[in-house]
């Protein structure tokens, strides 16, 4: 596509080597919403203002330590969006008034889990891409309530183990399309992105950069406390989410969605899921194939739709 | 001089002008409306430069308000009851960023059940969130309120946002004369906004609001939170005496009417503390040495200034327009709280609940008041607190609750029919 070909991200060896966020964080070991972060922040910088909501990277910023090299501000778990619009609103005005270098100006980013994103702060979000508020937003999906103990949330797919799903069949929800959700708002950018496909990642956050507007980005996050698994899989869950298509990488933009990486020979759900102790049950004591080839089914539907 | 007719909410609204605001945030709710609309009519015109802003919910009104003082403008906003208390979290929250703002609130009862007529019952769950409050009586005071509620909320020592209340359609919709003070001197009164070191700006980056381990710290930022609104006492008899200089009306922290010689003081907050005025005049003139306190700042609490008001007084009566379930009226409590052990403490403090959802208190109920609380000085004996209500309003709810059950049981017959 023309517009990723004028991307300065085109293999691993343009990503920055170095990276802007500090180390130490109280992060779990293997945290893919923090891969994600690190990523991310390498390309927004320090002249970013973060807004926000409660969840596990709360404790990013605990007093009187911080791993930005820009601003931050928390604000409760429901209304991140509305604290970047009032922090939006008045460099604006501030610039408008010249009471402020425009120098001064700042990239505006939320920044909540899923909890909040597909839930309690569905209703802000909605309103300031209705507002057409100019701002970033990230959402670091690790498919639960991850700061109290992972339980389920509206992002939690089927059949998976949380501190609230904990019977033989797992969540007996679905995953909420908030990809859908947030482009049906037409709102200037969404994409998903996921750690692991860091090429995917720096062009997204890239373009999103470059746009002004509502830019609304889904990292799916490998989370090893809450999905149960070994810290260094988080890359090779990463991966597999991308390979047997459980998480399709795409963008909205003007109207239009495009897959930004499409798996041809999708490797078997089963890869995905047998890594990550909160689908064990699908597997132990004997393998439950029904809820498997289910949750394949879903899968190869979505992509039967996706036209290449 | 010249004097405008204004309503409470248009008041309001001249003040947050008058105080060059540059950002509101807001979300319609009766009777706080007609503020927002004012506004907003303003800035569609150019004739208040402020940037307006309608948000989906109190609670992201209120996020808004405080992130946009938190990077360094002045903010309004208002609301009432149900939205006051939709954004309750972030009542809490804001006020712990140390960004100072103002925030009318339009008293309205809360549900249940829901109604639209005034008492204080959301004011008083916003008591403790860290907001300073000024409560008014008369529009012009919601006017000039605003404006000093600024000066407080931005002095040096305190730098926490400040609500000023007003009760609503008593205030928000009457009309009064008012005099709009001149735009320049208001300006000149209110100064500048100085964010000081609370701003968000690229060259000078800060974390706002970040979490604390651990009760040390946290104990820490909560008692200075305390600390700097208890600073509000001081600063608001400053500003109080600069205000009467400068406008010529002068707004004690307590205003105090025909205290000094009295035996029995009636305390009261907001506009329904006009009636009990009128009630003291008619007692007065049979002679009956009553008065009346209205405290205008109920955050920080002026304890100090109540326990010398009240001094060597026989018999004080609270009367609460709100109702704590289980407890009785707040502002007694509070009393109560204040006066106790001290030397020269009325011996009798009395407690009377009324004006709750608008319901009137008329003349004769304070005249039965006061009459109850010199009794109880007489006979040395505290009464249990009194919920007022008449006979005859109890006869009236007596036949709706009759219509309800004949209705009930008309239903119910015909259902039994169609089913039979
Ligand atoms: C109003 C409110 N309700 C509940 C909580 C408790 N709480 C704190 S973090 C959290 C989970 C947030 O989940 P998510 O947004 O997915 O972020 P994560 O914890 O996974 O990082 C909850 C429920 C809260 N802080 N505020
Ligand atoms: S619980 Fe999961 S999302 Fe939260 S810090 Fe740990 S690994 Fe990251």
């Amino acid at each position: 596509m023309a517009e990723q070909s004028v991307s300065i991200y085109r293999s691993m060896k343009d990503l920055p080597s170095t990276h802007l966020l500090g180390t130490g964080t109280p992060m779990c070991a293997g945290c893919g919403g923090l891969e994600a972060l690190n990523q991310l922040y390498d390309i927004i910088g320090e002249k970013s203002v973060f807004v926000n909501a409660a969840g596990c990277m709360t404790l990013l910023s605990v007093y009187p330590f911080t791993p930005f090299r820009g601003s931050w501000l928390y604000t409760a778990m429901a209304s991140a969006p509305a604290g970047a619009q009032g922090v939006r609103d008045a460099l604006d005005i501030l610039i408008q008034k010249k009471r402020m270098n425009p120098d001064d100006d700042m990239q505006v980013v939320v920044l909540t889990g899923d909890g909040s994103a597909y839930g309690m702060g569905l209703s802000a979000t909605s309103a300031a891409m209705e507002r057409e508020l100019n701002f970033l937003y990230i959402c670091y999906d690790n498919e639960g309530y991850g700061n109290t103990g992972q339980q389920f949330s509206a992002a939690t797919p089927h059949g998976a183990k949380t501190a609230t799903s904990t019977g033989s069949a797992g969540y007996p929800g679905y995953k909420k399309d908030l990809f859908a959700i947030w482009a049906a708002h037409k709102p200037a950018y969404v994409a998903t992105i996921v750690g692991a496909e860091p090429v995917d990642l720096a062009r997204k956050i890239e373009k999103a950069m470059s746009m002004k507007g509502p830019r609304m980005l889904i990292a799916l996050s490998p989370c090893p406390t809450g999905w149960d698994f070994d810290p260094k899989e988080t890359v090779a869950i990463g991966k597999l989410a991308v390979k047997t298509g459980v998480w399709p990488l795409k963008e909205y933009v003007d109207g239009q969605v495009q897959h930004t990486k499409v798996p041809r020979e999708r490797r078997p759900v089963e890869d995905y899921l047998e890594l990550q102790g909160r689908y064990r049950h699908l597997f132990e004591p004997e393998k439950n194939v029904r809820l498997i080839s289910e949750i394949q089914k879903r899968v190869d539907d979505y992509w039967s739709n996706v036209e290449d | 001089m010249t004097r405008s007719l204004l309503t409470g909410n248009g008041a309001a609204a001249w003040g947050a002008r008058l105080a060059l605001s540059d950002y509101v945030p807001a979300f319609p709710i009766t009777p706080q409306t007609e503020i927002i609309e004012k506004i907003s009519r303003w800035t569609e015109r150019g004739e208040m430069d402020a940037r307006m802003v309608t948000m989906e919910s109190e609670h992201s009104m209120i996020t808004a308000a405080a992130s946009a003082a938190a990077s360094g403008i002045r903010v309004f906003s208002a609301t009432s009851s149900q939205g006051l208390l939709y954004g309750m979290e972030m009542l809490y929250t804001v006020s712990g960023w140390r960004a100072p703002f103002v925030l009318v609130n339009v008293s309205r009862g809360l549900a249940s059940p829901i109604t639209l007529e005034p008492d204080h019952n959301d004011i008083m769950a916003a008591r403790d969130c860290g907001f300073l409050q000024i409560h008014c009586a008369t529009c012009q005071e919601v006017l000039d309120s605003t404006l000093m509620a600024y000066r407080l909320a931005e002095d040096q020592s305190i730098r926490l946002p400040v609500i000023v209340n007003m009760d609503g359609f008593y205030l928000s919709f009457t009309r009064e004369p008012v005099e709009i003070p001149q735009a320049e001197k208001a300006a000149d009164f209110v100064g500048e906004y100085d964010p000081q070191n609370i701003r968000f700006r690229a060259s000078s980056p800060v974390s706002q609001a970040v979490a604390v381990l651990g009760g040390a710290p946290y104990s820490y930022f909560r008692y200075e939170s305390h600390i700097a609104a208890q600073n509000g006492i001081a600063v608001y008899d400053q500003l109080r005496v600069e205000f009467a200089e400068t406008f010529g009306r002068d707004y004690p922290a307590i205003e105090s009417y025909c205290c000094e010689d009295a035996d029995i003081v009636i305390v009261m907050l907001g506009s329904f503390a006009t009636k009990a005025q009128v009630a003291v005049d008619q007692l007065r003139k049979t002679g009956v040495k009553v008065g009346l306190l209205r405290p205008r700042l109920l955050r920080p609490f002026p304890a100090a200034l109540f326990r010398e008001l009240l001094s060597g007084k026989s018999g004080v009566a609270v009367v609460d327009q709100n109702i704590s379930m289980g407890l009785g009226g707040v502002l007694h409590t509070e009393l109560a709280g204040a006066l106790y052990g001290q030397a020269d403490a009325p011996r009798q403090l009395l407690s009377f609940i009324g004006g709750l959802g608008g319901r009137d208190i008329t003349l004769e109920e304070f005249f039965e008041i006061v009459s109850v609380t010199q009794n109880a000085v007489a006979q040395q004996k505290t009464p249990p607190p009194r919920l007022l209500y008449t006979e005859q309003e109890m006869r009236e709810m007596r036949k709706l609750q009759a219509a309800a059950s004949v209705e009930r049981n008309e239903l119910n017959n015909s259902g039994a029919e169609t089913n039979g």
